[in-house]
């Protein structure tokens, strides 16, 4: 091994590398910088400004934006929506994981079918039918959205249970328990790690929605936080330095969170995105 | 439970577990389907009672009116800006498989804008794109390079390039991460025998790595196409469509169609139209892939 020699591609791949990095963090950057910047400070978009303890555009944002209760909503709707995922998701995976039945083909078949059809081009129906059962304006119909007309999670969980071993249901049975006992104490702990990437995409699917709560809570106090912004910046199209620190309050909590669980993320992106 | 049959539980099991789900699928997805299908020969207009069955005419509509089919020509130069996405986040996977210091930070910094919220990112990139107070201009007149100021949300013959490449800068590094974890798992010993039979770096990636990375460039190749077919976000938040029409998509046209203008029965026949292209596209994908399966 000649170990220690020269390799000149090597600075090409750190050169190329931050050129991305640079790529990535400019926009932020300029968010960041003019989001501190009163109306009067006139400099070049790229400027640091006078002073990092100007929060006066936060302090604006916060009231204006209501992010208070973009935010809640925002968190009720994905703690309602993920739990109603585990639950039918794990029931739906349980029964076609280990239960023969005729038919089970076409139930099968019509899961995963379903994860075909794009959600947004069925809203012309779905919304008249929503709004006919009381759910418009409410939180109610994006959580039931995000719960049954979004099925990968039942294609994430059959993956998974078609590896638990059913030598494990087998021998809870010669102990007697039932089945739905089976299900509660055997399948579902096992079935964490899917859970855990369901999680994941799911949230980062949930925050980033937009149409779906646009089109269904247009009143004020459902504001969610893709919505907030929308509002926000189209009454004040001119305020750059009060719109920055809206993106900037709205992304801080995603990057925090990133930065933190880093690890799941990366594993749960890759195990839900190589399906073959 | 315990005392009843194995036999009975996986009834009783079968039902109760199958009952709310299938409910939700057929209500959500299956019953919307077959009401858009009927709908779509009908010229509804999502408020009276009352509709008239016109056969074909809202698929002629679509066929031969070109401010309706026409408008997936917008939606090209997201099927290019995709395509040099890939071939990017291919490049940089295969950078950061490489020996080099600092791995993890690149990987966690390229990946960072993939978990920004979408509306946040559009509003910044309106900013960074401004005209004026741009600061992409403000960039570009800072290094003298003045002549390639633009209007990029403005001119509309750029707009969908503009539009594409904060796609590009969102999701660049979601591809690259799941390129990196496919080339993670081809097995080092392979490359170790690329060295001894001294192939150089060029052609062990020629001949070596892409080829196993086949299967899943071919996948993101598909959802290229098709989440160019169903483009929304970006021209919904920053331009309504605009300037003159230029940025707008066949499913903006859609949602607008049915919800602006009142034209239920139309804007059906557009969504039937979008979803069989969209199988269309995934039944083409499956055959592809599957091909390539076999040999």
């Amino acid at each position: 091994m000649t170990g220690k020699k020269f390799d000149p591609v090597q600075p090409i791949k750190y050169v190329l590398l931050l050129a991305a990095v640079f790529i990535v963090l400019f926009p932020p950057y300029v968010v960041l910088v003019n989001a501190f910047k009163g109306e009067d400070e006139g400099s070049s978009p790229f400027a640091l400004p006078k002073s990092f303890m100007n929060f006066d555009n936060f302090a604006a944002v916060f009231e204006r934006a209501d992010l208070t209760h973009a935010f809640l909503n925002t968190l009720i709707i994905i703690v309602a929506s993920l739990a109603g995922n585990i639950v039918l998701g794990t029931m739906v995976a349980y029964v076609l994981g280990r239960i023969e039945f005729r038919g089970k083909q076409i139930v099968l078949g019509g899961f995963l079918f379903a994860t075909l059809i794009p959600t947004i081009t069925t809203q012309v129906v779905v919304f008249s039918l929503l709004q006919g059962f009381g759910l418009y304006n409410t939180l109610y119909a994006p959580i039931l959205l995000f719960i049954g007309a979004d099925v990968i999670q039942i294609y994430i969980y059959l993956q998974f249970i078609k590896n638990i071993p059913y030598e494990l249901d087998e021998s809870a049975m010669m102990d007697g328990a039932s089945l739905v006992r089976i299900y509660r104490s055997v399948i579902i702990p096992l079935l964490g790690p899917a859970t855990a990437t369901l999680v994941i995409l799911k949230t980062i699917n949930i925050y980033n929605e937009l149409y779906i709560p646009f089109l269904y809570m247009p009143k004020q106090e459902l504001v969610v936080v893709s919505t907030s912004i929308m509002r926000f910046a189209g009454n004040n199209q001119a305020q750059w330095g009060n719109i920055c620190a809206a993106i900037l309050l709205i992304m801080i909590p995603t990057v925090v969170l990133y930065l933190f669980l880093q690890k799941y993320i990366f594993s749960g992106v890759t195990s839900g995105a190589v399906k073959g | 439970m315990g005392g009843i049959s194995y036999r009975a539980q996986r009834w009783l099991v079968l039902v109760g577990f199958l009952a709310v789900p299938l409910t939700l699928l057929v209500m959500l997805t299956y019953y919307p389907a077959v009401k858009l299908l009927m709908q779509s020969f009908t010229d509804w207009d999502g408020i009276s009672s009352e509709s008239n069955w016109i056969g074909w005419e809202n698929y002629k509509e679509i066929f031969t009116n070109s401010d309706l089919f026409g408008v997936f020509l917008h939606q090209i130069p997201y099927v290019f800006v995709g395509i040099v996405q890939n071939v990017i986040a291919i490049l940089f996977a295969i950078i950061l498989n490489s020996r080099l210091k600092g791995r993890n930070f690149f990987r966690v910094m390229l990946f960072l804008p993939f978990i920004m919220n979408a509306v946040a990112v559009a509003f910044m990139f309106q900013y960074v794109l401004d005209t004026t107070n741009g600061s992409l201009n403000g960039l570009l007149g800072a290094v003298g390079l003045e002549s390639l100021q633009q209007s990029w949300l403005g001119n509309e013959s750029i707009v969908n390039y503009s539009l594409a490449s904060i796609g590009f800068w969102r999701f660049m590094g979601y591809n690259m991460v799941i390129y990196l974890a496919a080339l993670q798992s081809i097995p080092g010993d392979m490359y170790e025998a690329a060295r001894i039979d001294g192939a150089n770096r060029l052609q062990t990636i020629w001949h070596l790595t892409l080829p196993n990375l086949t299967k899943i460039i071919q996948l993101n190749m598909f959802l290229t196409i098709s989440g160019a077919l169903a483009v929304f976000d970006l021209p919904f938040v920053l331009t309504k469509g605009g300037p003159a029409g230029a940025s707008e998509t066949f499913l903006l046209k859609t949602i607008t169609t049915a919800f602006q203008f009142n034209n239920f029965g139309l804007a059906s026949a557009m969504s039937i139209v979008l979803l069989v292209l969209t199988v269309l596209i995934l039944a083409i994908q499956n055959v592809v892939i599957n091909r390539r399966g076999d040999n």
